[in-house]
């Protein structure tokens, strides 16, 4: 039976906090995150029996702190700090250190820990993999699985990253309210791919869970930066897309496309999650990608069916969006709306011009092939659909095109229908 | 007698259940629920969505004050809260041991209540 452990769950929450503080203490990732574990090994030794303490967060800092602290004064022969029994009857001390740590030290320690995952000197798949491990503490196989490679490859991996980091140095001091904004969007950058990583695994469980850890830290930044519509927005886009999950792929794993997903699978609690933050962060008046991507999900999320969304409300969020960031994909995407409100020809037209910059992708050709059939100039279509097929990325994306042929060929036989 | 059992935990520790372990917790209390349902003594049931939802709107100032999050930041957060009626304070404690028993961790804060209006919403 799936009980939540009380113990285990208060330390997975506890975990972010506890390793950020750690990493100010030490100003080292290996240590703080040793002097974790061990922390983590008492509680489980002595929570059971003792009860867990009002502040576990508190309580695995303090003893994460003296335990890291007394190995190193041993391996220096110098005088060691009281013994277990006394570390673990930590009422009065416990209450100290809640004193001290409120959150706003909090707020800049987690910042640090997950922008400290940021470096710009790694590639970005590996600062998913670092933030991974180190805040959310998977373990290296369950993100060696979520990313499709080997243990070793994905150990080695996190072992560079984190050599690379330790190289480079980590600034301690507290950050200005320029630098904690620039952190604050490196750190939002990286939690989106951790997300995206999830979603395009999402069939899998390892990708539920790269999209369900996203979701968890951002809505711990949200409780540490209550303000940010942008931030805010984030979490719709992946609280709106999450919500599809269970619905996006059949039992073979095979993606399902949005107009044939059976709607009344779709999570309902996070989809009222996504539209309230998103509502939130409208207030501001402050519009941003991350706020207009959600806008789009939530019309997505609030419509009944394909026929009954709003797609031209979504063309329009498309050219906002791309007014923020152009970009061919943001344009593709906005010529699928085109499509529904004004037609494939106009769509087609829209995309013409982006063939030299999208032409090694799988999904311009789909795309460009579905509008292509729907005009009926089947040849052409069934050229873009073999190319699509060409630079699929995985099986499931191959079979896709594959089925689209396939309904070409029937409409080709039956042309009557 | 109506009381309000008001269920307080630390969200940081329920949001991080899987959807398993949540399907599991809401299972063994729709057992307590739906026994209270037929002894006739269960209002209103609500789970709130998460803190970060939350927005306040402090009256203290004119015009009022919109601030993002909730009223209080707390070690353990109010997340939800039920109706029941019971015939005395032993009788809601009874009530809130068995939603412990399927929901342990984190606290029940049992309040009388003074005005019970139930309205007319549909869930």
């Amino acid at each position: 039976m799936t009980r939540p452990d009380p113990v285990e769950s208060a330390l997975t929450a506890a975990r972010p906090k506890a390793i950020a503080a750690l990493l100010r203490h030490f100003r080292d990732l290996d240590l703080a995150e040793e002097a974790f574990q061990e922390a983590c090994l008492r509680a489980l030794k002595t929570w059971p029996e003792k009860g867990a303490p009002r502040d576990p967060t508190a309580w695995l800092i303090f003893v994460g702190r003296n335990v890291a602290v007394d190995a190193l004064r041993r391996s220096r022969r110098l005088a060691s700090l009281p013994d277990e029994d006394q570390l673990s009857d930590l009422d009065d001390a416990e209450a100290a250190v809640v004193r001290q740590i409120d959150e706003a030290d909090y707020r800049d320690d987690i910042l640090r820990l997950l922008f400290v995952c940021c470096h710009p000197d790694l590639p970005a798949e590996h600062q998913v993999a670092l933030a991974l491990r180190v805040v959310s503490g998977l373990s290296v196989r369950q993100i060696a699985r979520a990313f499709l490679v080997g243990e070793s490859a994905m150990e080695q991996r996190i072992t560079r990253a984190k050599g690379r980091i330790a190289r480079s140095g980590v600034a301690f001091e507290a950050p200005s309210a320029i630098e904690r904004t620039e952190r604050l969007a490196a750190v939002a950058a990286m939690l989106y791919l951790l997300y995206n990583e999830g979603y395009t695994t999402a069939a899998e469980p390892e990708g539920r869970v790269l999209a369900e850890e996203a979701i968890r830290l951002i809505r711990l930044l949200i409780r540490l930066f209550p303000s940010e519509p942008e931030i805010m927005g984030l979490a719709a886009v992946m609280m709106l897309g999450h919500a599809r999950a269970a619905a996006r792929a059949d039992a073979d794993g095979r993606p399902i496309p949005l107009d044939a997903q059976d709607r009344s699978r779709w999570n309902r609690s996070l989809i009222a999650e996504g539209l309230a933050l998103l509502d939130k962060a409208l207030r501001h008046r402050r519009p941003g990608p991350y706020q207009i991507q959600a806008a789009i999900a939530a019309l997505h999320a609030r419509a009944p069916s394909v026929e009954a969304t709003d797609w031209a409300e979504i063309e329009l969020l498309y050219g906002a969006l791309e007014r923020f960031e152009p970009s061919p994909v943001v344009r593709l995407n906005r010529a699928v709306a085109v499509a529904r409100c004004r037609g494939p020809a106009a769509a087609l037209e829209l995309i013409a011009p982006l063939e030299s910059e999208l032409g090694g992708y799988f999904y311009f050709h789909g795309t460009r092939g579905t509008f292509l059939m729907e005009l009926g100039r089947s040849a052409e279509a069934q050229t873009a659909f073999g190319r699509a097929i060409a630079l699929a990325r995985n099986a499931n994306e191959a079979a896709h095109i594959r089925s689209k042929l396939d309904q070409l060929m029937a409409e080709a036989a039956h042309p009557e229908k | 007698m109506y009381y309000a059992i008001l269920c307080y935990h630390s969200e940081q520790v329920v949001c991080s259940w899987s959807q398993e372990e949540d399907d599991a917790v809401l299972g063994r209390l729709a057992v307590v629920h739906e026994q209270l349902a037929r002894d006739g003594r269960l209002g209103p049931v609500v789970r709130l969505l998460p803190t970060t939802s939350a927005t306040t709107l402090r009256k203290d100032s004119d015009p009022p004050l919109v601030l993002d999050g909730p009223f209080a930041e707390t070690k353990e957060q109010l997340l939800g809260f039920y109706v029941v009626d019971c015939d005395d304070l032993d009788g809601a404690l009874t009530v809130a041991r068995d939603l412990a028993r399927a929901n342990p961790g984190g606290a029940y804060e049992i309040r009388p209540i003074s005005i019970f209006r139930p309205g007319a919403v549909a869930p």
